[in-house]
Order: structure tokens, then C-alpha cells, then sequence
């Protein structure tokens, strides 16, 4: 791989790790890499008992019968559930994140493939799979509603009829911006380009699948719950409210997770089934589910059709955007955001740019999918927001033929402008655009590459530059505007140091592969100067860490990262006190230099948090009004999101006979603010580089007219390999965020947000000598092969 | 995970006890080789034997690849891996090392065999190309002796193949006669992946011209096809881009592709054009 900026000798052997920011390796890979990582399906708990769920083959059916006698007469049986022992329970149904039901166990219908209709739970997990297929149900096939452009036609068959009074599938109309200041400013504009966009549903398809092993005791009515989720804390409440626990005899503790990307934010069936088992039977349950089963059920992401609209000058002076959305939601409106957001923060879909107008009109529906619109690292949504924009601003350029580089130059938000509030309200703390764009030109040898272009181009080559730029909105959020099922944004956060200045700090996010390990305890001793190796982070158990909202749309730095910096400065200023007591002299003589504070003017009369540690804990006298112990706790409701931004260049190659693009090269610049360790930033970069290589080349959960879901493996639903990705080229520039207490933004999500358009920008670049404005994704080499022949097909 | 139905198991030590224990088992036992197809079909309960003959242990009787100077000899049980790391074969037929280097991944073709690779019959699967396109002839063995079929006669349809019930494949001959040389060409997603299409050509020249020439395609019919068309239009001329390009318009009009997730069937037409004209010019380079 190559990078911009310089590893220090030494690196490798992890010697000079730096007493704070800096690069260093993960104190969590050891672990990792001799196979001693503690996952979900590792958990083994005495007369444990196995959950295998029974999933409907069809997509649209009212359900007439289910016999479980065979499944029951099954040797090593011990529970078959059905919806209607749910309905007994009052579990049959669940709330979704987003204020609508989903059924835990089909009741009435099934809506879609791979439904939740039926469970057992059995002495193995080869025995309750087995027993699966002793279930007898009756299916009566209702037609089903599988393309989205007819959900809302009259007469189209209602899915939701479960709830109250509904004879549509209409979810909910959204707009955002100003409808008539936009259509003003389009009316007059020398230059208007429209395109049909789309975004094609995609998977988040973590390498760990969904699972968990519930554990209730009868006697004191506890429930320990193992389970991969992003968000344990926020689950917890979640049970206590639908399964009517009290919420002190929840334990949820989320391990190692095997990457999430949002996919394990929301609560899915499978788990609440493994709660009932495990009061049913009185063993504990664990449900694994399989890769299947992960892939045609659990939360889907994006599934936008967009018809984006731009006006520009003649000369290039971007003016006004406005977009018209319909989303497919699926079966149950699952999507994953805080609730005064019901299409996440698309409202960013302005960019980068410096507008006079913006207008967004979006329509929601069901379909018989399964549900979600989870994140998969979209920032709530914001994946589709720059996908329409890049994509728009490159057929702007191409209609004005101009360089797309050169137009976005002209029309970035000037550093002086920001903060900068955009025609759609969002307000953008920080950002510099031009030089992340030209260090991005400069590390790709932009106008290189366009003269090699010209010359591929007359010998009949294609070869494609593209070039996308973004502004993320990361880090929700403040708790007056955002909240998930009433649940605010904030995170708490604790530090305590021990006697011998060793310290431990607990996050109520958790990590499922950032190295949060790491990250938190460089945060942490950047501001009190103890090692990272002497601070532990605990994270992913609810009775060891105080409250907080979870991770996800790139949050933990933004906001428990802000925690941590300020528990610990907290505790710094609490170690002032004690040290103006050990020196003698008084607080405002005292100066801080990481690890230590000494006497100004006098760097020899000093003490070294790891003293002041133990004078806080020791026999000694504390100064007035100061208490034993050195500790604090904090929770941080961030002023803001921040908006990290990044320049993204993808060079690629076509083979004119086959349509096979290769993607040569591939430069991220990124600006996140303060990095904390550069090594997992690249981290974080090169996955989303990846993921964005899998989406706009291979990656699409198809369905068939009937429903059937056509990406149910990994071998139709594809992702990449190290084959298809080329070594990144990274780099970065730093403008810090000017709330956050040390300046960082987050990174998680940057790169699968901004490389899909940059990558499609490219193919399109490459098929300009066929006149292709543009082609939606996936650019698998039959659908390039349909764009150069000039007849570009939506994949849906 | 992904979990199979109950299935009983027992590893066969000779090819003489493998054909036993299927005459005794009957149409409920299957005989398990390398796995990478069997079993991943019988974990999504898409396959569901009663019985599982493992033959691996037959990989010393089985697994060889006999380069001589009329015939190429390799073992049912031979694996991806070997063929692909075969000099003596990628000597005779380069086609072989092209195809391999391009199937699944190291994984697979660590434990893939030969003799599963056609027996599973898969209408996508590169090694049925490679021995269509290098008229390669299989030899069955059953509890009444041996006999060899060629490989349109072991094909009969997708994912079914001549040998029967209580037989198994116990060996790949291809001729080798002089002047000739190879090439496979395939199109696929992404790496690892099935073919989208992919095409074998081979070819024999005589003082500069055509003396036989055969192409197979993987992925456009119901198996691997053979396409006598071709190699009649090629037989007796000179090679030339020109009769390449008729070579290939004939490959595309004789296959008969579908549309599906890899691809639309007029793009898989157009692949068969361009890859059976890719793998004929690179063949004819490398005699
Ligand atoms: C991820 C992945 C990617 C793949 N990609 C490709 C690819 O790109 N191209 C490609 O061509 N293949 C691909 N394959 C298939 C792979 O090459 C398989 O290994 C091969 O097709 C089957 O060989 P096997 O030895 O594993 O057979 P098995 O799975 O053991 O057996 C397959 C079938 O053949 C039968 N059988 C096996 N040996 C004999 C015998 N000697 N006589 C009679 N019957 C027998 C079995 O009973 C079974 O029905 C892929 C597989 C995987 C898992």
C-alpha cells in the first residue's frame, strides 16, 4: 500500500508507541490474529440449548395452516413455536426503529422471502435444522409487489394490511429544502441536466452473520443475552420495552463482532426468538443464523430511485439541485435513524457546492422485501445522497463539456464561508475543499493521466478518470434534534485510574472491527499522558459501561470520542488539585506537560500522574474539598455533527472486446480532522474503498418477478477480492472540527460514501466516445456491455 | 453455518471397493471427491445422499496426470492444483494451466478434482470445456469392467452425466498429435467466480495451415459444448484475424445462452464471438 505520509522507524515492533495521537499497532490484534477473538457463536453455556428458525419460500402468502406435529415428535425437540404462541405472549409483534411494527412470527401473512414463520429449539443445531423440515404450512400465494414503480398504483395488492385502515403501501412522503425558491431558480437557469439514478439495494454482508445465546434465569428473572449488535445499550431498553423485562435483570453484552456495518443495529427476530426459547425451555438458546439467511432477511441498504436535477450557468456556476426519491423500504419500515429523520440525513445531497436553491421530495413505500435500509456504512443515508450528487455534477460537465474537476473547484464552499448552513438547514462546521482536491490531483497526476487519456482514446483504448468529492455528515447527533425510539444521541463515558496509574476507561459504543481498543486508550492518554498499552477499554457490556446509543453512521469518534477526551481532562483537572497540593505551590503556578505537572519556571519540581494516582488513592491528606480516588464519569451531548470531507480519484480501464473494467488506480484524500492513529484511519479508508469497488461493480440483492431474492450466497451475491481492488493511494489534509474537544471528525463510513461515484464517474469517463452520460451500478461487464451499445439499462 | 441432513459416511480404500459399496448402497449413496460442489449443495439441503463414499484416500491410485508422447493419461482424482502446477502438461496443452489458473480459488482447487469437476456436469463448469475442446475421451468403471465414452456421450444434460448409478470416472484420455496448441479464454465477474462465458480453442497447423481446429464454450447450453461448425469453417485455411472473426460469429450463432444474474444472453452471445476468436489467436501464436 501506498501512503502520503511517513511510518516511523521502529513501526513495526510497535516500540515507539506514541503516549497519545500517533500511529501505533492495534492492542487488539494479537488476539485477532492467533484465532483468540471471543464471538457470539463462541459462547458455549452448560445444557445450551440451539435455535433454527423456519423462513417463508415465498414472498407474498396468507399463511392457512402450520402442523408441528412431526417437528414436536422429534427426538431432540424440546420447543416449536409458532406466531400464534407469540400472539399468547404479546411477542408476536415487534416496533421497528423507525415507529412501525414487524412481526416476530408471522401471524396472519407473509410479506416477504425468508420471513420469520416459525422456530425450534432443539439439543443441536443439526437436530433443530433437521426439524425445520417437519413443519407442515399451508401457503395460500397472493400476488406480490416486487417492483417498486408499482407499489402505489390503485390496485395493487395491499401488504400491510395488518395495520389499521391501510389500503395502499404508502409509507410516508418526505421534502426537505425550498420547492418554490428552487423551481425559480431552475426556471431561469441557462443550463438544466437531469438523470434517472438509481441506487440498487445492497447488502452489508458482514463476514459474522447475526446471532446470539440467550440465557434466562427462571429464579431471579435475569436475562444475559450475547448477541451481535452495534448497539447494546440501546438494545436493552429496546427488550425491556417489547418483551416487558424490567430493564435492571437485562444484561446484553455484545463481544468480538465480525463487522457490522450497520447491519447489526437493529433488532431482528431471530434474537427476540432466542429470548422466548430460553424462557420456554428455561436453558439457555443460542441462534446463529446462516449465511443465507443473513443475506435474504436481515437489513438491506440504500434501494433509491432518484431523478436528480441540476441548473448551472453556462459558464459553470452551479445554481440549484433538487432530487424526487422513490424508496423501497421492504415489508416493515425498518430503517435504522434518529426518528425526525425517516430518510436519514439525505438532506446533505447539496454536497459541496455553494448553492442558491435545493429541493427534495421523497415518497417511501413498502414491497414484499425484506426490510431494513439499515446503514451499511451509509451515514444515514448519505451514500445515496453524494452517489446523486457526484453523479449529477459529472453530467453537468459533461453536457458544458467541461473538466469535472474544474467545475467542482469553481463551486466549492469557500473556506470563509463555514460555518456553512445549506439551502437544506444542515450546518457544516469546518471544511477547506480545494486543497484536499489538489492534493488529491497531485498524487494522482491528474493532467498525466488526461494526456495518457487522449492518447488511449485515439487508439481506439478505454480508459476512465473519475473524480467524486464529498461532505459527510457524521456523528449523531445532539440529543434536541436526535433520538432513536426516544432514546438521545449522547454517550456516556468513564475513566478511572488506578492506584499505580494504570487506567481503565468504559465506552457505551462498540466496536465491531475500528479498533476502538486502541483508538479510545491514544485518545484517552493524549490527555493525561498515560501509556495506551497501561489504559484498557471496556466496551460491548451493558453492566460494565455507562449508557450510550451505540456505533454507527460513524459516531464513535464524533461523540464518544468527545467523551473520552473530556473525562479524562476531568480527571486532569482533578489531578491539578492534587498535584498544587504535592508541589505546594497553587493551581494557576502549575503547567501541564503530557504525564506531568511541574512547578512554571521550575521543570525539575514536578509529579508524574502515575504519583498523583496514588496520592489520590493513598494515607496522605487531600487538599480541601477534594475526594479519594481519581475518577470521573461524563456524558456528552455533541453541539453538532461534524462533516469530515474527502477527494476521491479512480482510474479505470475497459476492455472494449468483453466490457471487463479493471480498476488501475485508486486515490483518497481524506480530511477527518484530528487523527488519532493514522494506521487505523487507513484502515477504515481502504475498507470503504473496497466496499465501494463491490457496490458500483458487482454488488445487488436482485429479485425475480415472483420475489425470490437472487443474492442469497456469497456466490450470487458477490463481493470483491484483493483481485479487484488496486493498492490505494491515500492521503490526507487536516481541518479539524471546531466543537469537537480534540478537533476529530469521523472516518468510518468516508470512503464507502465518496468511492462509488468516483469509481462510476470513471466507467462513464471511459465510455464517453459512446456518448454515455450515465450508467447506474453495478457496472458488471454485461451491463457496461448494454451501456456501450447505447442502451443502458436500471438494474431494477 | 450452513448445516446437512444426517448422512452416513465411509471412505472407500480401493476403486474396487468405492464400486461395491455403491452397487450395495444403490442411488442413495454418492461418492464424495474433492467436495467443493457436493457438499455445498448438501449444506443448502439442495443435495441429500444417505450415503457418502469418500474417495480421497484414492487419490495415490487416481491422481496422476501421465504426459506420453500419443496420449495424455490423468487420473479422475487428480487435482486442480496439480493440473495446474504441471509442467509436462502445460508442454502439451496449455489450455489446461489457462483454465486452472482462472478456477475458483486456491482453496478449492487445493481439494477440487477432475473427475468431480465432470461428473458434476455443471453447464459453467472450465474443465468439461477444456476437455470438449481437446476431444477428450473418459473411461467409466463399473462392477462389469471399464468403457470409455467421448465427452459428448458422458454429458446427457445439466448436472447429469453417463455414468451410472454403481460406476464411477476413473480416468481423462486426450490424443496428442503433433503441430498443435491451446488456449482458454473466460469472463467472469470477479475473481473465483463461475464463468460468465468462457471459451477453449485448440488448434493444429500444418505447413501453415489449419489441419484441425475444435472450440468448446462453458456457460451457453445446457453442458459444455463442442462446436463441429467451427471447427469445419476452420479446417484447411490459413490463420487469419478475418477467420477468426467468422469462426467466432459461428461459435455465438450455434450456442444458446440465458439471461441471468452473470449476464444477459445477448452479451453471453456476444462473449462466445469474442472469446472463441481470442483463445483460436492465441492458440495459433503459441504452436
Ligand atoms: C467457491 C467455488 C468456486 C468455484 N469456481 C469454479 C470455477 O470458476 N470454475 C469451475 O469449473 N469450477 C468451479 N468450482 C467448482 C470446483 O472446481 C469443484 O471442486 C469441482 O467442480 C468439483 O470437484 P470436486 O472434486 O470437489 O467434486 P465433488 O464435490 O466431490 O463431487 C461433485 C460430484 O461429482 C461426483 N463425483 C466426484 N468424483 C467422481 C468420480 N470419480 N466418479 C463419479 N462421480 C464422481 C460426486 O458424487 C458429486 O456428485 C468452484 C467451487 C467453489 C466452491
Amino acid at each position: 500500500m501506498t501512503t502520503v505520509d511517513e511510518r516511523p522507524a521502529g513501526f513495526e515492533n510497535n516500540d515507539h508507541k506514541p503516549v497519545g495521537h500517533g500511529r501505533m499497532l492495534r492492542k487488539e490484534d494479537p488476539r485477532f490474529i492467533r484465532g483468540k477473538g471471543r464471538y457470539v457463536d463462541d459462547v458455549q453455556l452448560p445444557g445450551m440449548l440451539h435455535c433454527a428458525i423456519l423462513r417463508s419460500p415465498v414472498a407474498h402468502a396468507r399463511i392457512v395452516s402450520i402442523d408441528t406435529t412431526a417437528a414436536e415428535a422429534h427426538p431432540k425437540v424440546k420447543a416449536v413455536v409458532t406466531g400464534a404462541a407469540l400472539t399468547e405472549l404479546g411477542l408476536a409483534w415487534m416496533p421497528t426503529l423507525s415507529g412501525d411494527v414487524q412481526a416476530v412470527l408471522a401471524t396472519d401473512k407473509v410479506r416477504f422471502q425468508g420471513q420469520e414463520v416459525a422456530f425450534v429449539v432443539a439439543e443441536d443445531r443439526y437436530a433443530a435444522r433437521d426439524a425445520l423440515e417437519l413443519i407442515d404450512v399451508e401457503y395460500d400465494v397472493l400476488d406480490p409487489v416486487i417492483d417498486v414503480r408499482r407499489a402505489l398504483e390503485p390496485g395493487a395488492p395491499v401488504i400491510r394490511d395488518d395495520l389499521d385502515g391501510k389500503t395502499d403501501n404508502h409509507i410516508f412522503d418526505w421534502e426537505t429544502g425550498d420547492e418554490a425558491a428552487t423551481e425559480a431558480v431552475f426556471a431561469s437557469a441557462d443550463v438544466v441536466v437531469s438523470e434517472d439514478i438509481v441506487y440498487p439495494r445492497v447488502h452489508p454482508a458482514p463476514m459474522e452473520t447475526c446471532g446470539c445465546v440467550a440465557d434466562y434465569d427462571r429464579i431471579d428473572g435475569r436475562l444475559t443475552l450475547w448477541s451481535t449488535s452495534q448497539a447494546p445499550h440501546a438494545h436493552r431498553t429496546l427488550y425491556a420495552i417489547v418483551a416487558g423485562l424490567p430493564e435492571h435483570k437485562i444484561r446484553v453484552i455484545s463481544p468480538d463482532i465480525g463487522g457490522g456495518f450497520g447491519g447489526k443495529v437493529p433488532i431482528y427476530p431471530g434474537y427476540v426468538c432466542a429470548i422466548v426459547g430460553s424462557i420456554v425451555t428455561g436453558k439457555p438458546v443460542k441462534w446463529m443464523e446462516d449465511r443465507s439467511e443473513n443475506l435474504t432477511s436481515t437489513g438491506f441498504a440504500r434501494d433509491y430511485i432518484m431523478r436528480g436535477e441540476i441548473a448551472a450557468t453556462r459558464d459553470g456556476k452551479i445554481l440549484a439541485v433538487r432530487t424526487n426519491v422513490l424508496a423501497d423500504h421492504g415489508a416493515f419500515n425498518g430503517v435504522a435513524a434518529p426518528v425526525k429523520y425517516p430518510a436519514g440525513f439525505f438532506g446533505v445531497f447539496t454536497g459541496s457546492y455553494d448553492l442558491q436553491a435545493a429541493h427534495c421530495k421523497m415518497t417511501a413505500v413498502y414491497t414484499n422485501k425484506a426490510p431494513g435500509g439499515v446503514a451499511y456504512a451509509c451515514s444515514f443515508r448519505i451514500t445515496e445522497a453524494v452517489y446523486l450528487i457526484e453523479r449529477i455534477v459529472d453530467c453537468l460537465a459533461y453536457e458544458l463539456q467541461m473538466d469535472p474537476v474544474e467545475l467542482r473547484i469553481k463551486n466549492f464552499i469557500q473556506p470563509d464561508q463555514f460555518p456553512y448552513r445549506t439551502k437544506t438547514g444542515w450546518l457544516y462546521d469546518s471544511g477547506d475543499y480545494e486543497p484536499t482536491m489538489r492534493k488529491a490531483l497531485e498524487i494522482a497526476g491528474y493532467d498525466e493521466l488526461r494526456r495518457e487519456q487522449a492518447e488511449r482514446r485515439a487508439c481506439g483504448e478505454l480508459m476512465g478518470i473519475g473524480v467524486s468529492f464529498f461532505t459527510e455528515a457524521v456523528g449523531a447527533g445532539p440529543r434536541k434534534d436526535m433520538d432513536i425510539l426516544g432514546l438521545g444521541m449522547a454517550d456516556g463515558c468513564e475513566l478511572r485510574v488506578h492506584p499505580t496509574g494504570k487506567a481503565v476507561v468504559r465506552l457505551s459504543v462498540q466496536t465491531q472491527g475500528q479498533g476502538h481498543e486502541t483508538t479510545f486508550a491514544q485518545i484517552v492518554a493524549e490527555e493525561i499522558g498515560i501509556p495506551p498499552a497501561d489504559i484498557d477499554v471496556v466496551h460491548g457490556d451493558t453492566d460494565q459501561t455507562p449508557f450510550g446509543l451505540g456505533t454507527y453512521g460513524s459516531r464513535s469518534t464524533p461523540v464518544s470520542g468527545a467523551a473520552a477526551a473530556l473525562v479524562a481532562r476531568k480527571v486532569r483537572d482533578k489531578a491539578r488539585l492534587i498535584a498544587s497540593a504535592m508541589l505546594e505551590v497553587s493551581v494557576a503556578d502549575l503547567e501541564w506537560q503530557k504525564g506531568a505537572f511541574h512547578v512554571k519556571g521550575d521543570p525539575a519540581k514536578s509529579v508524574t500522574i502515575q504519583e498523583i494516582a496514588m496520592r489520590a488513592h493513598g494515607a496522605g491528606d487531600l487538599p480541601e474539598g477534594v475526594e479519594g480516588g481519581l475518577e470521573a464519569q461524563i456524558c456528552y451531548n455533541p453541539e453538532n455533527l461534524t462533516y469530515p470531507h474527502g477527494a476521491y480519484i479512480c482510474v479505470v480501464d475497459i476492455d472494449p472486446g468483453t466490457a471487463q473494467v479493471k480498476v488501475r488506480r485508486f486515490v483518497a484524500v481524506d480530511d477527518c480532522g484530528t487523527r488519532i492513529n493514522p494506521m487505523i484511519i487507513e484502515g477504515q479508508v481502504h475498507r470503504g474503498l473496497t466496499d465501494g469497488v463491490g457496490m458500483a461493480l458487482m454488488e445487488m440483492i436482485a429479485f425475480d418477478e415472483d420475489g425470490n431474492c437472487l443474492g442469497g450466497s456469497l456466490m450470487d451475491y458477490l463481493i470483491p477480492t484483493a483481485l479487484e481492488v488496486p493498492d490505494w493511494e491515500t492521503g490526507f489534509t487536516v481541518t479539524p472540527s471546531p466543537h469537537h474537544p480534540i478537533g476529530a471528525k469521523g472516518v468510518g463510513e468516508s470512503a464507502t460514501v465518496g468511492s462509488p461515484p468516483a469509481i462510476v464517474n470513471a466507467v462513464v469517463d471511459a465510455l464517453k466516445p459512446f456518448g454515455i452520460r450515465h450508467a447506474d451500478m453495478p457496472l458488471t461487464p454485461s451491463r457496461v456491455w448494454d451501456a456501450m451499445r447505447g442502451v443502458p439499462r436500471p438494474p431494477v | 453455518m450452513q448445516v446437512p441432513a444426517p448422512v452416513e459416511y465411509e471412505r472407500a480404500t480401493s476403486v474396487e471397493h468405492a464400486i461395491g459399496l455403491l452397487e450395495r448402497l444403490g442411488g442413495s449413496a454418492r461418492l464424495v471427491a474433492g467436495g467443493h460442489s457436493l457438499l455445498p449443495m448438501m449444506k443448502l439441503r439442495l443435495a441429500g445422499p444417505e450415503y457418502l463414499i469418500d474417495i480421497n484416500d484414492l487419490h495415490g491410485e487416481l491422481g496422476y496426470v501421465d504426459v506420453g508422447a500419443a496420449e495424455v493419461r490423468i487420473g479422475a482424482m487428480a487435482r486442480h492444483r496439480e493440473l495446474l502446477e504441471s509442467d509436462p502438461l502445460a508442454e502439451v496443452f496449455p489450455i489446461f494451466r489457462d483454465a486452472e489458473r482462472v478456477i475458483a480459488d486456491p482453496v478449492v482447487r487445493n481439494r477440487g478434482t477432475l473427475g468431480g469437476s465432470l461428473c458434476q456436469a455443471d453447464p459453467s463448469e472450465d474443465l468439461s470445456a477444456v476437455c470438449t475442446t481437446l476431444g477428450a475421451s473418459c473411461v467409466i468403471r463399473g462392477g462389469a469392467g471399464e468403457r470409455v465414452v467421448t465427452m459428448e456421450e458422458f454429458h446427457r444434460g445439466p448436472y447429469e452425466t453417463a455414468v451410472g448409478d454403481a460406476e464411477m470416472l476413473v480416468e481423462i484420455r486426450i490424443p496428442v498429435r503433433p503441430g498443435g496448441s491451446s488456449a482458454y479464454e473466460k469472463v467472469e465477474r470477479r475473481a473465483g467466480d463461475w464463468a460468465i462465458v468462457s471459451a477453449g480453442a485448440a488448434v493444429w497447423l500444418d505447413g501453415g495451415v489449419i489441419a484441425d481446429a475444435r472450440v468448446g464454450l462453458a456457460a451457453v447450453g445446457p453442458n459444455t459444448t463442442g462446436l463441429p461448425a467451427v471447427s469445419a469453417a476452420l479446417r484447411g485455411r490459413e490463420p487469419s484475424e478475418e477467420l477468426y472473426e467468422r469462426a467466432g460469429v459461428l461459435a455465438a450463432e450455434s450456442c444458446s445462452p440465458v439471461t441471468d444474474m452473470r449476464g444477459s444472453a445477448d452479451y453471453k452471445r456476444h462473449l462466445a464471438k469474442e472469446l472463441t476468436k481470442r483463445a483460436l489467436r492465441r492458440s495459433v501464436e503459441r504452436v
